[in-house]
């Protein structure tokens, strides 16, 4: 029987997006691919520090197998296993596919490729790209998909953003609604299923490490239609970032995986130059609270640390709240062939030289580790089975998510240079899965009636109308600064209850002031601002989800840090005592004496807590607002036990 | 210099082809401002110095951290990102224009369409066999690895064409950025396997025959992308083959 003819519609030409496309053209198979922008300026290209994959060319001894521990670790155990191990099982083919795509990865003194150490792992696993690792991936993919635009099967749609997806009456996603950003028509396009590979959401904070599209907008509008949302409260905040009036830039992680010290003078209120300050006056609070991992302890440990310091001890440089980067002692040439991406992005925007002066820097919203839920398949012996139409799936059946707007790999934390891997790891996995899905299909998308796309765009076309109708008093762009701010101040490092209470008050404040904007322009052509009305109103959802799912969670995991439920896990713990633990309790109640003193108390309190909460949060769209329950992790590989970086 | 408030002299076009008008909006100083924040204050508060309310400004731009190209107009007269243009070091009032040298779409947005097909013109891209896992990449020394990620740095900004006096709005002259993206790709060894291909594309018309050799496209570069030695050496490549072609064909 000859197969139909297919399309699909890939959102998002990030390395998700691109990967994505690549591997679908690879069956024949037409894709159409929506943009904000060209693809080439998609946001990917601000990752800097690189790419993990356990090639162990440095005789460390590393596996995938232990870069699988390292992420479930870092992620405090929230990632389902069979996911981040196929994931981690991949990673060194798709560095070799990058490689031989041309990506400009940094070279051994043999011409291999060369790795370097980041957070998280003490191996040496990330392949860079000097510090543009990101933009570096991003134009390879970019130009393999501009071949097989050139070969017919890709058509670009550059200049467009996703509104929704066309659901029919069963449920079944057969197309998207995309907004011509120039001629400011509304579309809506048939196709026999659609990938949303949008990014994550850090512009509902306003200022992140993120850039201007990523607004979380169409993983809230796939919400709104009833797609379910996972594990939103877990927002990665990066330690590293330098300040600004319209971005947070980052400083990669890369920087300390080179070398780079994080420090603070040894005393409140002294204002030397930080060159004048001797060793011993100098605290470097990461290394000598994390011995073993020193300043390449995980994100969130990091990140908790530089609040503290600065925060708590009023240690912060100049008592601002900033701590020193310092990669003074690394001789200018090694810092410019390894890291010279951000050097150059730190003197443009400080005036200053690293390799002169110590950097200062400051924690800032980075990544979200959750996202739409997604579904796959495992291969019953602890990997993924790559055929299957589940993978990646939205609980929309037709509509995948890929990349960041996904959610199962990363768990409560990221590891650094693990999403470079999840993007174009997911990227790559739909492709398979997709097309054998529009296979199965009842009936392609040629014989889904008109009626329902005409239905759609008119929804839309309402939509946009309504908004530039809309005359009221509040600015739409001020008011994103004022939700920014709310989430700034109530949602970051540290979160308590009443705090995250206020702030859904507050949201309902913000929703009930949208009612009144005023839709600045109104003009046709080119016109961005009812096309951010809409944005904001997906970013008020998102930030529900957000909030409430950290309301709920009383608890803290990986980046989700509530100090009144903090297990304070006694000094010198060994997390194999708690496995340990668990296995003399088959045998009977374990003893006090077995253990050092308040070991055994802190390992109950500990297992009580994952008995309760080490599950996925899931938010659905109800009664305007996000109804929040929970599912199972899959848990089949590594047991759980307390995380530890000492 | 730190000023208390700041103005910003911008140049409009509501759309293709209409009549450009000017702008003047006073902003307040804020510290770490670059001309990105201050277009953002001008949405959010789209009233001109002379009390006027009128639409913000539009503008392209993502992020924020000169990586992606996307936020090039001319500030003071001098093609740039907005983005790494810090507003304490610039002087007052900061005139800006959109890109001259492509089709404006609306204010400071202009339609860089032209640069992305001739990277289709040049086949930009190495031939790979297929997404499979078939092994390793070629393996190739540091020095020659160092060279071509000076060159792929280049994010498609289009900041050294607004600048060659040979690229003009309607002309089919390449530019700096092409020819050296020729040179990018001929410099990987898979990606020599079609380096004749790729010289034949840069030696049609609009090709390099046509540089001038201003040597202006490297000064504005910001990525400090090599430009004047990609055009030197996909000069010498192009006669190579040129000869190559007298003789084989």
């Amino acid at each position: 029987m000859p197969r139909r003819e297919k399309k699909i519609v890939v959102i998002g030409g990030g390395l998700a997006g691109l990967s994505a496309t690549m591997k679908i053209c690879e069956f024949k198979v037409r894709v159409t691919l929506v943009s904000f922008q060209p693809v080439k300026r998609s946001h990917s290209v601000c990752a800097q520090g690189g790419i993990n994959a356990a090639i162990d060319t440095k005789g460390e001894g590393d596996s995938p197998e232990i870069h699988f521990y390292d992420t479930v670790k870092g992620g405090d155990f929230l990632a389902h296993q069979p996911l981040a191990r196929d994931m981690c099982h991949q990673g060194p083919a798709i560095i070799r596919l990058m490689d031989r795509m041309g990506v400009a990865f940094n070279r051994t003194a043999e011409g291999h490729l060369d790795f370097r150490r980041f957070g998280g792992t003490l191996y040496s696993r990330t392949a860079f790209a000097g510090a543009t690792t990101g933009q570096q991936l991003v134009y390879a993919l970019d130009e393999q998909v501009r071949r097989h635009e050139r070969d017919g099967l890709v058509q670009k749609l550059e200049w467009h953003e996703y509104l929704g997806a066309v659901v029919d009456g069963a449920g079944v996603c057969r197309g998207a609604v995309v907004h011509d950003l120039r001629a400011g028509n509304i579309l809506a396009i048939a196709a026999d299923a659609v990938v949303l590979a949008t990014g994550g959401p850090g512009q509902i904070y306003a200022r992140s490490t993120n850039s201007t599209v990523c607004t979380g907008s169409a993983a809230a509008s796939a919400y709104l239609q009833g797609a379910k949302y996972a594990n939103g409260e877990f927002i990665q905040i990066h330690p590293t970032a330098i300040p600004g009036q319209d971005k947070l830039r980052l400083m990669s992680e890369s920087a300390r995986g080179e070398g780079g010290r994080i420090w603070v003078p040894r005393n409140p209120g002294d204002n030397r130059d930080p060159l004048k300050i001797p060793e011993e006056d100098r605290y470097y609070f990461l290394e000598e609270n994390h011995p073993l991992f020193g300043n390449l302890v995980p994100r969130d440990v990091a990140s908790r640390e530089i609040h503290d310091v600065v925060y708590n001890r009023k240690l912060g440089v100049g008592g601002q709240p900033t701590v020193y980067l310092d990669l003074t002692h690394q001789p200018p040439e090694f810092l410019e062939r390894r890291l010279g991406g951000i050097i150059d992005i730190y003197r443009k925007f400080t005036g200053q030289d690293p390799s002169r002066v110590p950097m200062k820097i400051f924690p800032a919203v980075h990544y979200s580790m959750g996202g739409l839920w997604v579904d796959y398949e495992s291969d019953g012996h602890g990997m993924v089975d790559h055929r299957s139409p589940r993978n990646q799936m939205t609980s929309i059946p037709g509509l995948y998510a890929a990349g960041e707007v996904d959610y199962q790999y990363h768990g409560a934390n990221r590891l650094g240079a693990n999403s470079l891997l999840s993007c174009i790891y997911t990227g790559l996995l739909i492709g398979p899965g997709i097309v054998r899905y529009c296979d199965n299909l009842d009936k392609g998308r040629d014989a889904v009636p008109s009626s329902l796309f005409d239905r759609a765009k008119k929804e839309w076309d309402n939509r946009f109308a309504e908004i530039k109708r809309m005359n009221g008093r509040e600015n739409p762009y001020a008011l994103h600064r004022e939700l920014g701010d709310l989430l700034l101040t109530n949602v970051l490092i540290v979160r308590e209850n009443k705090k995250l209470l206020e702030t859904l008050d507050g949201l309902d404040g913000i929703e009930a002031r949208f009612k009144d904007i005023k839709c600045l322009d109104t003009s046709d052509w080119s016109n961005p601002t009812p096309s951010f009305i809409n944005q904001l109103y997906n970013m008020i959802h998102l930030s529900r989800i957000i909030t409430k799912g950290a309301l709920l969670r009383d608890e803290c995991r990986g980046a989700h840090y509530k100090p009144e439920f903090d297990l304070n896990q006694p000094d010198r713990f060994d997390p194999h005592e708690f496995i340990d633990y668990l296995e003399k309790k088959q045998y009977g109640p374990p003893r006090e004496e077995d253990y050092p003193p308040g070991h055994l108390a802190y390992m109950r309190r500990f297992e009580a807590n994952e008995e309760e909460w080490l599950k996925t949060t899931i938010a659905q769209y109800k009664n305007n607002g996000p109804e929040i329950s929970y599912e199972a992790v899959d848990l089949s590989l590594v047991t759980p036990r307390p995380r530890k970086y000492d | 210099m730190t000023r208390e408030t700041i103005a910003l002299k911008i140049k409009r076009q509501d759309a293709p082809g209409a009549k450009p008008y000017w702008n003047v909006f006073k902003l307040p100083s804020l510290p770490h401002a670059n001309v990105i924040s201050c277009l953002q204050e001008i949405q959010r508060n789209p009233v001109t110095a002379d009390g006027k309310t009128v639409t913000p400004v539009t503008w392209d731009c993502n992020c924020l951290e000169e990586v992606c190209g996307s936020c090039t107009m001319r500030i003071n007269g001098r093609v740039r990102q907005a983005c790494t243009a810090l507003v304490d070091i610039l002087e007052d009032p900061i005139v800006l224009e959109p890109m001259s040298k492509f089709p404006v779409v609306r204010d400071l947005q202009v339609d860089r369409s032209r640069m992305f097909e001739n990277l289709r013109k040049i086949k930009g891209w190495i031939e790979i066999d297929g997404s499979y896992d078939i092994g390793e990449g070629p393996v190739f020394p540091e020095k020659i690895r160092e060279k071509a990620y000076a060159l792929s740095q280049c994010m498609t900004c289009g900041c050294c064409l607004e600048a060659c006096p040979q690229f003009t709005l309607t002309n089919d002259f390449m530019g700096a950025a092409t020819f050296s993206q020729v040179r990018y790709f001929n410099l990987h060894p898979t990606g020599a396997m079609n380096k004749e291909e790729r010289l034949e594309a840069v030696m049609k018309s609009g090709g390099i025959a046509d540089c001038g050799n201003a040597q202006v496209c490297v000064e504005v570069c910001p990525k400090k992308i090599p430009l004047t030695e990609s055009i030197a050496e996909i000069g010498r490549e192009t006669t190579l083959q040129l000869l190559k072609n007298l003789v084989l064909k």
